[in-house]
């Protein structure tokens, strides 16, 4: 918002004018303007006379350069100023009051006319009372002690962050079962009604971030822990835009929530270890699920596999069970007593002499040779 | 034109001497101002007061005129004030501590009273903000902590605007609302202490939820075992004798394979059933 005029109650509001006029004002500007002409006895003209000493005082590159600009000017001003044919030096009287008159053209045209842009608007006072907003475009007003006019820009939107996102500056809220989370937000807000704005909250800026902590920490205190971490945030944002709204209307601010964002819903770093320790847990539970999905994905697979190989075998075995069998049988003899040591005892009375100390001993000469193999084995 | 005007320098201070004259005489009210008009210390007249639902344009702002040198004109601002509460430590029933702080929002409506018993605003504010400051803690001392942290903070609120309203109103002021900015816990120990059981839950949380994984996990084996096992009966249920001998043969290729550990030596009697047509019985 930028302030064309600024007026000062209790004294005349008179224009901060393009001249950097002070509050006395536009006329007695021109007045002491002309009090400086006349005393000086008839100058060129009014414009060269203040110019002169200065130049004269301290000549510098630059002033040197003004003065010259100031000259020529005040050449072409001094011919000009003779509208009536007047001689190149005219007495004060013709010349002063043309000079206050071009003044106040100038300040009527320059404060009467007020462009506003299209993102703006323009509220006008006229002494100091409310008349209308003006629309985008150029407006005629009264000039400067009368009207003023503060243009206020309507569609921009401002936003306040309140809590940062880093983690030096933690901004502690309450949930509502007790618990403390770190909460960075942002709040985008814009002016819809620029004179409500203008003249109803003394400072409208401050209010909207109090507002907005005051209410989202209303909001945070009716929600739990874990809403406020993650599915939550959506409608905690529309409580907390709806709750600031509410609060705002009521000072009638002309304020407008555009939105809240909640950019950071943490919980605080001295607790924050725990609540990783939760998710490493959710990964764990999680591991533990998929490796026994995996393992019985195999006892299944091969229970069908095993299940499968029988049946095939057993269809065939059906059409010719005898020779199946037998086969079967011969087959898998020769395979087990092909590389075994086979001994075959024959009669009743011969006992058996098994060498038990000396089976042990080739195991213990076969145990060191191959330990390696026999552990691979093993499994 | 009077012949002393002729001159510049007089008309100049001529000039001054009317602006001056004229800014002392009249003052032009902005709208977010209202004022009171004070001759030699004694107010007479209100100008611009805050009305309930004016509309801007329709307020008492505008031009006025007074006595130059002789009125006086006190401005009031009309607008929303806000008056912040330091932040101060507040006990709640159950003896916990809360770090509180939270801003008033008033206007002043009667400026006539104001003026005479306060002065100004900031007068105001500070007469006000201590007064918020005890009677929020007599509301809050009144109630358990959790009732911060539930619908009943409404009725705080109220409670308290209600009693700052009444000693506002000795200033000419009224009361807009009240809102609590923040209720933290204090640093240090209920900080910590408050800090510890979010981390006890939490590690509580994570055990239930490794122990939830493991027994999930254990059913799901379980049921792949059933699974099997049925897969299994349905199959060699067909014929269970001939399952006996096919399997027999399998666990014996397995068991005397060469891979497997340890030496095999077999010892048979002529009279074994592979060994029948070796001797040529039949």
């Amino acid at each position: 918002m930028k302030r064309l005029f600024g007026w000062m109650p209790g004294i005349v509001s008179m224009a901060q004018g393009p001249w950097g006029g002070k509050s006395d004002g536009p006329e007695s500007n021109d007045g002491s303007g002309g009090k400086g002409a006349g005393g000086d006895g008839g100058p060129r003209n009014p414009w060269t006379q203040p110019g002169r000493p200065v130049g004269q005082k301290g000549p510098s590159a630059i002033e040197e350069m003004l003065r010259r600009g100031r000259d020529s000017f005040g050449q072409g001003g001094g011919n000009g100023g003779g509208f009536g044919g007047l001689p190149q030096r005219p007495n004060g009287k013709a010349l002063w009051p043309i000079g206050i008159a071009i003044l106040v053209i100038l300040w009527l045209v320059l404060t009467s006319f007020h462009r506003v842009g299209p993102q703006e608007r323009g509220v006008v006072t006229y002494l100091g009372s409310y008349s209308r907003t003006l629309t985008p475009g150029i407006s005629l007003t009264l000039p400067a002690p009368f009207a003023a006019v503060t243009i206020v820009d309507v569609e921009e939107i401002r936003t306040i962050d309140v809590g940062s996102t880093t983690a030096e500056n933690e901004n502690l809220v309450l949930t509502g079962d007790q618990n403390i989370i770190d909460l960075a937000y942002s709040v985008r807000w814009n002016i819809r009604n620029p004179e409500l704005y203008l003249f109803q909250l003394s400072n409208p800026d401050a209010a909207v971030r109090e507002v907005a902590e005051s209410a989202m920490r209303a909001v945070l205190a009716s929600v739990s822990l874990d809403d406020a971490l993650g599915a939550g945030r959506t409608a905690i944002e529309q409580q907390v835009e709806q709750r600031m709204q509410e609060i705002l209307d009521g000072y009638r601010s002309g304020i407008r929530i555009q939105g809240i964002a909640i950019k950071q819903a943490d919980p605080p770093a001295a607790v924050n270890d725990a609540f990783k320790a939760v998710s490493a847990a959710q990964q764990t539970a999680q591991t533990y699920l998929n490796e026994a999905r995996a393992a019985a994905q195999q006892v299944t697979a091969k229970a069908q596999g095993e299940a499968a190989s029988f049946d095939k075998v057993y269809e065939q075995y059906r059409l010719a069970p005898d020779v199946t069998r037998r086969r079967m049988y011969y087959e898998t003899m020769e395979g087990v007593l092909a590389n075994v040591d086979k001994t075959i005892v024959e009669g009743t009375n011969v006992t058996p002499y098994l060498p038990l100390p000396e089976i042990k001993r080739r195991a213990a000469q076969a145990a060191p040779a191959a330990p390696a193999v026999s552990s691979t084995e093993g499994q | 034109m009077p012949a002393f005007l002729r001159n510049p320098v007089t008309l100049a201070l001529f000039v001054l001497a009317l602006l001056i004259l004229l800014g002392s005489t009249i003052a032009i009210v902005p709208e977010t101002k209202q004022g009171v008009i004070v001759r030699f210390g004694d107010p007479k007249a209100i100008i611009n007061r805050y009305r309930q639902n004016e509309t801007f344009g329709n307020t008492g702002a505008g031009i006025i005129m007074r006595w130059p040198f002789v009125d006086q004109v006190v401005w009031i601002d009309k607008r929303v004030l806000s008056v912040e509460m330091e932040r101060q430590q507040v006990l709640s029933t159950d003896q916990l501590r809360l770090q509180v702080d939270a801003f008033a929002r008033y206007r002043i409506v009667d400026p006539l009273r104001m003026y005479i018993a306060a002065g100004s605003e900031e007068r105001v504010s500070e007469a006000l903000r201590p007064i918020l400051g005890s009677a929020l803690r007599n509301e809050l001392g009144k109630r358990p902590f959790a009732a911060l942290l539930s619908p009943e903070r409404g009725q705080v609120m109220q409670n308290i605007e209600a009693g700052l309203d009444r000693v506002a109103r000795q200033y000419g002021a009224e009361i807009v609302d009240v809102r609590i900015k923040r209720a933290d816990l204090p640093d240090g120990t209920p900080l910590d202490s408050a800090f510890t059981r979010m981390r006890t839950a939490r590690e509580q949380e994570a055990l239930t939820i490794r122990a939830q994984g493991a027994k999930q996990a254990q059913i799901i084996r379980a049921e792949a075992d059933a699974n099997a096992a049925r897969i299994y009966a349905a199959s060699y249920g067909k014929d269970p004798a001939f399952y006996d001998f096919y399997r027999a043969m399998q666990s014996y290729r397995y068991t005397f394979s060469p891979d497997r550990a340890g030496e095999t030596n077999i010892i048979l009697s002529p009279n074994n059933e592979f060994l029948q047509q070796f001797q040529g019985r039949r």
